[in-house]
């Protein structure tokens, strides 16, 4: 118990959730910073993202029973929530405009992805 | 896992004509009032000015609150033990609310649980740190120094983000000149509103004014608890309680449970009970089971307060122009109180925002939240009585400790009573989950077990495992 912390600590280039394994929750950041990772099947290691307080990763374990898409690791001393599957979607049956908020950001995340394709495609061509 | 029906979209669209035409949607330009700056007050006013920007509605929010968060004792105090449950925490973060480390005051991951048979240390599920020890108001009296931020006065400020005011003005009377709520203020002056959302609690003289109020608002049942705050150092309060909540089931007549908080160099005492009186609480501060935990001979007690708790629902906090959140209202039988002003004040704000203000949208989509909380409450009094009547046994108090020291020890063992006490104490999971839990086959059969095993004679108190 750490006066004025919630979550769990992770340190330094910790592991909170792994590439290919499945997921069962989602997590938001509370302090610190966690980065986003992918391996190709190249087996090259591509930086994604970096996630801040309030940012969340995960969802898609929410959603759907596939395999984690990325690894997230901890940048530095980083302290993340762990958000349960059930009890999330037992909120969301009663109140749906709670998904709102992940649908936003799961939206923007989709623009940004569709942004780097044409940059992609740009430089393709 | 299946979805209940929503309102469609359709649906909603035909609200909004049905009430434009009636005058009772909100629209550019219209006021409203709301009464009390606690959680249930600024999570309504957060969502609907929140709301109200989706949809590009431009509307005015008043929050009428005499208090003021930043000051300690009862001057900004709302009267409440500080606990945000495991689930809240969750669906707040959710949300997009993320509690800042200055007013968290501890983040707890473990219950202590004491019985007069024995105690039994209950960690975590996920081993994380998920519930919230907090302060409400400012701290205790004599909490200046403590440099303590409130959880009030945090909701507050996301409320005045969005574009709420705070008006510290008091309100003295309410009329409703042609339907229209109008407030009265102290120095004669008054101000009309198209909707007042009334967050007061049941500790305000708010509520007696509504008693005239055509649609009858008849007051829901109470009983009073009691919240103490000792102080010593941080270091005293650490050796003393370690890093858990203490909770404690006794066979103190008129006694229903009681818990102790640490929060840095304070630690706060809440009981739960019939009728509690100074001779409820003097038998309980001197219980040798709480003296063996807590010696209050060592600890001043700095502030302490007899706060009425809603222990039931209004049977109709609503009516044309005029919606009751949370402990006005509706909320949860002795737990995530907080938790209820979430859901009672968004449920509110998304029937003012999508649908209208009449008692009609109120009954149709505030209402269904509000008996939400109190179906699952009334399973809550049966297991409470069900924990009265287990109580009494010293057979059935060996018999639970046993099984949760048992799976506490068990390295995977399925924690049927870890569970059972962990959400009955912390208020994460609704009362309907937590019954359901105990019909399991393997609750039943190790309870039994359990059981039976108490029935043979052993020595009294073992200590926490």
């Amino acid at each position: 118990m750490v006066r004025g912390a919630l979550g769990k600590s992770y340190s330094d280039g910790e592991e909170i959730i792994r590439q290919g394994n499945v997921g069962e929750s989602m997590y938001v950041v509370q302090s610190g910073r966690v980065e986003v990772i992918q391996s190709t099947p190249g087996g090259e290691t591509q930086h994604l993202a970096f996630l801040e307080a309030g940012d969340f990763f995960g969802e898609m374990a929410i959603f759907e029973k596939q395999r984690r898409s990325a690894t997230v690791r901890a940048s530095g001393q980083a302290r993340v929530l762990k958000i349960d599957k059930k009890t999330l979607l037992r909120r969301i049956r009663e109140d749906p405009l709670l998904a709102v908020n992940l649908l936003k950001t799961m939206s923007h995340r989709i623009r940004e992805l569709d942004a780097e394709l044409s940059q992609c495609r740009g430089a393709g061509t | 896992m299946s979805f209940s029906r929503q309102s469609s979209v359709a649906d909603s669209f035909a609200d909004f004509e049905g009430n434009e035409s009636r005058g009772f949607a909100l629209e550019d330009g219209s006021r409203i009032a709301v009464v009390g700056g606690g959680p249930a007050g600024s999570f309504f006013s957060y969502f609907l000015l929140k709301m109200a920007d989706a949809v590009d509605l431009d509307i005015e929010v008043d929050i009428f609150e005499p208090r003021s968060f930043h000051r300690c004792g009862p001057a900004g105090c709302n009267h409440c033990g500080g606990v945000v449950s495991e689930s809240l925490v969750q669906i707040l973060a959710a949300e997009g609310i993320v509690l800042p480390r200055s007013v968290v005051q501890r983040g707890v991951e473990s219950y202590e649980v004491h019985m007069d048979v024995g105690d039994v240390a209950i960690a975590s599920p996920v081993q994380e740190q998920r519930i919230a020890a907090l302060y409400r108001g400012n701290g205790p009296r004599e909490g200046e120094d403590a440099r303590l931020e409130s959880f009030d006065g945090f909701l507050l400020g996301l409320a005045m983000d969005w574009g709420a005011s705070i008006a510290p003005r008091l309100i003295t009377g309410i009329e409703w000149p042609g339907g229209r709520p109008e407030l009265q203020f102290a120095d004669s002056a008054s101000a009309a509103y198209d909707l007042i959302a009334v967050a007061t609690g049941v500790n305000s003289q708010f509520i007696n004014l509504l008693e005239d109020h055509p649609a009858g608002f008849q007051p829901p049942k109470t009983t009073r608890g009691y919240i103490c705050e000792f102080r010593a150092t941080e270091a005293e309060i650490r050796e003393i309680l370690g890093r858990s909540v203490h909770v404690f089931l006794l066979t103190i007549p008129r006694f229903e449970f009681a818990a102790i908080i640490p929060k840095g160099e304070f630690a706060t005492v809440v009981m739960v009970g019939e009728d509690i009186d100074e001779e409820l609480v003097q038998a309980f501060l001197t219980d040798p089971v709480v003296q063996s935990v807590f010696p209050t001979d060592r600890i001043p007690c700095v502030c302490s307060c007899r706060p009425q708790i809603n222990l039931g629902a209004r049977k109709r906090p609503y009516g044309d122009r005029i919606v009751l959140v949370g402990d006005s209202g509706v909320t949860r039988l002795f737990k995530d109180g907080i938790g209820a002003a979430l859901r009672t004040g968004k449920a509110a704000a998304t029937t003012a925002i999508f649908h209208g203000v009449s008692r009609e949208d109120f009954r149709r989509h505030f209402w269904p939240a509000c008996q939400a909380i109190a179906r699952d409450n009334a399973v809550g009094r049966l297991m409470f009585a069900t924990n009265e009547i287990m109580k009494k046994s010293r057979v059935t108090r060996r018999a639970i400790l046993a099984m949760a020291q048992r799976e506490q020890a068990t390295t995977g063992a399925r924690p049927h009573m870890s569970s059972l006490l962990w959400n009955m104490f912390t208020g994460s999971e609704p009362y309907t989950e937590m019954f359901k839990g105990t019909l399991h086959p393997g609750f039943i059969r190790h309870f039994l077990t359990s059981l039976a095993a108490s029935l043979k004679p052993r020595r009294p108190r073992a200590g926490p495992v």
